[in-house]
């Protein structure tokens, strides 16, 4: 490592350590920020030497990361971003402060995709999803796949894993054909992880044909795009790898969305060299990520936190739910976005029948949502009403971003 | 809330039982929630005890033109500027329009019923049903917008938000919707227009929900009735509450 990287890096670490101790988060954002101040080549420095994979999509690249890095961990140390800091300075905090280590699994915002390929030379991207997000600021859908193709392409040796079930995905991780193919690509491996989500990929981004669908397939009436055969399943309560061989997979993590998580992880972890029957007692051992999913007593309630933060992942939400009362809350500050209009991009009928509370700053947007909706709910000021208006057993917390820290910093209070 | 058969509506002025609404290409222009207004409408119908047909109609299909309610979404610059190609070739909205349905448009879908609107840096005619023209505004409209609506449409203040780049300049031959009290509109003084029973507005995508009267409007305009039972709006009025004691906090 050049004098000048050694030196970044030291001070990046110092950083995030004076960050901590003075209480200003957990440091893992201003450390790679002073790091990249004093070094821009810091992180690709950081990252030579290691075998690297990379994360990213729109939904659930925090909990496959930690998934990812769980299976990969088999081999030796991981360095990753476990807080979730997914842009370049998280990025180089998070190489900085592991050391050296042979691996490195990394969670990418999906913005930040081609700057971090470029600089980390990755050996594996794997991209999962990708819908509307935060929809007051986010780029369109087209674009985002757009900009993650024109990346791949400039980078053929990288092995994509992509997800065989959303179009925008596999048109991105489809290089463009070529005349003359002397540099081939690595071909991709699909994985199939499900997708509940539709309605940012009617139509066809390579011709603007409408995308037709019947059970798990899907095709563009207008040109070749549609799906291709997935290496890595899921079924049942398990998972079956490219050979054929089904593996149980027992998580902590709810859902039949945390089992397509699961898949992909072990088809990441094996393109290191990892075997599924050793990696699948590893992703059991994670039981909450930045808190989500975490179980917590109170009141005799075990209260558990799912977070929603987007249309697509208020589905994947209702899909981890169990059929217990369950608590929806929404706020519209900043980090959330300031538009609640999404709300009807969601269909809330999966929680006809349960006995639905509501809370937070938008309650009422959320309240006329539901009404239009057939939903019965009812609404609570504040989280200990909520609790006290459930009967003694599980309650399912559905929140979105700010609205979930909020109940996670009350409970954290009480506990 | 009530299907008391006193409250029975004759239905629809085009001599059908059935309420038909469409929903013009969400395949093209569908952002923001926009679904929610075909919902809305749908839901206070049925709750006066309509019978309703929803249908969605994709941009490689034809447009029908016997039904009584149409509505537009939001889109991006490009869906938006194809949309207007392919209902200008289509010509069903046009012959729907003069048969006297109603038209209920947001955002981009509000300006392509102007003459003409620009989409990515072009200037593209639009469908010329409303008398106006859009063209770009020197930054991006974002925020809460808020305003006393046409007092002879007797509505009470309009509620919503906005999220567009465009400035929208109305002709003799169209009415502002409502005087902006909070936000940009048409261009920080106006917002929307109607004429007859054509109305567009920057209240992006589920504007009824904050605006129920107004969905109710619509509802009378197509069915040709001056006033419709009732319904509990609880929560919609809670909503309106909260959003107007939010802005007059932010103007302190
Ligand atoms: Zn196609």
């Amino acid at each position: 490592m050049p004098l000048r990287a050694k030196v970044a890096s030291s001070v990046s670490r110092t950083a995030a350590a004076l960050s901590r101790a003075a209480g200003r988060g957990d440091g893992s954002v201003i450390g790679g920020w002073i790091g990249l101040k004093i070094d821009p080549d810091l992180l690709a420095h950081l990252a030579s030497g290691r075998a690297i994979a990379l994360v990213s999509g729109t939904n659930g690249k925090t909990t496959t990361t930690r998934l990812t890095a769980a299976a990969v961990g088999v081999l030796g140390r991981v360095a990753t971003n476990s807080f979730g800091a997914n842009m370049p300075t998280g990025h180089t905090s998070a190489l900085a402060k592991a050391g050296s280590t042979p691996y490195a699994v990394l969670e990418v915002d999906e913005h930040y995709l081609a700057q971090v390929l470029e600089a980390t030379e990755p050996r594996v991207v794997a991209l999962l999803n990708l819908s509307r997000d935060q929809l007051d600021r986010a780029k369109e859908v087209a674009m985002m796949a757009q900009l993650w193709r024109a990346a791949l392409v400039r980078h053929p040796s990288i092995r994509v894993i992509a997800n065989a079930d959303d179009p925008m995905v596999v048109w991105a991780a489809t290089p463009p054909a070529t005349r003359s193919p002397q540099v081939a690509p690595a071909p991709v491996i699909w994985f199939s992880a499900g997708q509940r989500w539709h309605d940012d990929s009617w139509v066809c981004p390579e011709c603007g044909s409408p995308i037709e669908r019947m059970a798990d397939q899907w095709w563009c009436t207008g040109c070749w795009l549609r799906r291709p055969e997935p290496q890595w399943v899921v079924e049942d309560d398990g998972v079956v790898d490219p050979a054929g061989d089904w593996h149980k997979v027992v998580l902590q993590l709810p859902g039949r969305v945390n089992l397509g998580n699961a898949a992909t992880a072990l088809a990441v972890a094996a393109e290191f060299g990892v075997r599924p029957t050793d990696a699948v007692s590893r992703l059991g051992g994670v039981a909450s990520v930045a808190g989500r999913y975490a179980q917590v007593a109170k009141d005799g309630r075990t209260v558990r936190l799912l977070l929603a933060k987007n249309p697509a992942s208020w589905l994947e939400a209702f899909d981890m739910a169990e059929e217990a009362p369950t608590l929806l809350s929404i706020n519209a500050r900043d980090p959330d976005g300031l538009d609640t209009s999404w709300l009807f991009d969601v269909d809330f009928a999966p929680l006809r029948g349960r006995q639905v509370l509501i809370t937070g700053d938008r309650a009422y947007d959320l309240a006329v949502r539901l009404d239009v909706n057939g939903v019965p709910f009812q609404h609570v000021r504040t989280f200990t009403e909520a609790i006290t208006s459930v009967p003694p057993g599980r309650l399912e917390v559905i929140a979105n971003y700010t609205a979930f820290q909020d109940i996670r910093a009350e409970l954290d209070r009480v506990n | 809330m009530s299907t008391d058969p006193a409250y029975r509506m004759a239905g629809p002025a085009g001599g059908e039982s059935t309420l038909r609404i469409v929903w013009i290409y969400p395949d093209l222009l569908s952002t923001y929630g926009d679904r929610g207004n075909m919902l809305i409408l749908e839901r206070r119908a049925r709750l006066r005890g309509m019978p309703v047909e929803c249908i969605e109609v994709r941009s490689d299909q034809r447009l029908p033109i016997s039904a009584d309610i149409y509505l537009l979404g939001g889109g991006e610059d490009g869906p938006q500027a194809l949309g207007a190609q392919r209902l200008i070739a289509d010509g069903g909205l046009r012959r729907a329009a003069e048969q006297g349905s109603v038209v209920f448009a947001v955002c981009a879908g509000y300006q392509l019923l102007g003459g003409s609107f620009f989409a990515k840096g072009t200037k593209c005619a639009g469908l010329d049903l409303l008398d106006l023209h859009s063209d770009r505004g020197p930054s991006r409209a974002v925020g809460e917008l808020a305003g006393a609506i046409d007092p002879r449409l007797g509505l009470p203040p309009l509620s919503g938000f906005e999220n567009h780049g465009g400035r929208t300049h109305l002709g003799p031959g169209v009415s502002a919707l409502a005087r902006v009290s909070t936000g940009i509109g048409n261009d920080g003084n106006t917002e929307g227009a109607w004429r007859g029973k054509l109305l567009g507005t920057y209240s992006h995508g589920p504007a009824l929900a904050r605006n129920p009267a107004l969905a109710d409007l619509l509802l009378r305009w197509a069915i040709g009735v001056q006033q419709l039972p009732p319904l509990d709006d609880t929560w919609s009025d809670r909503l309106r509450a909260e959003r107007s004691a939010a802005l007059a906090a932010a103007r302190q």
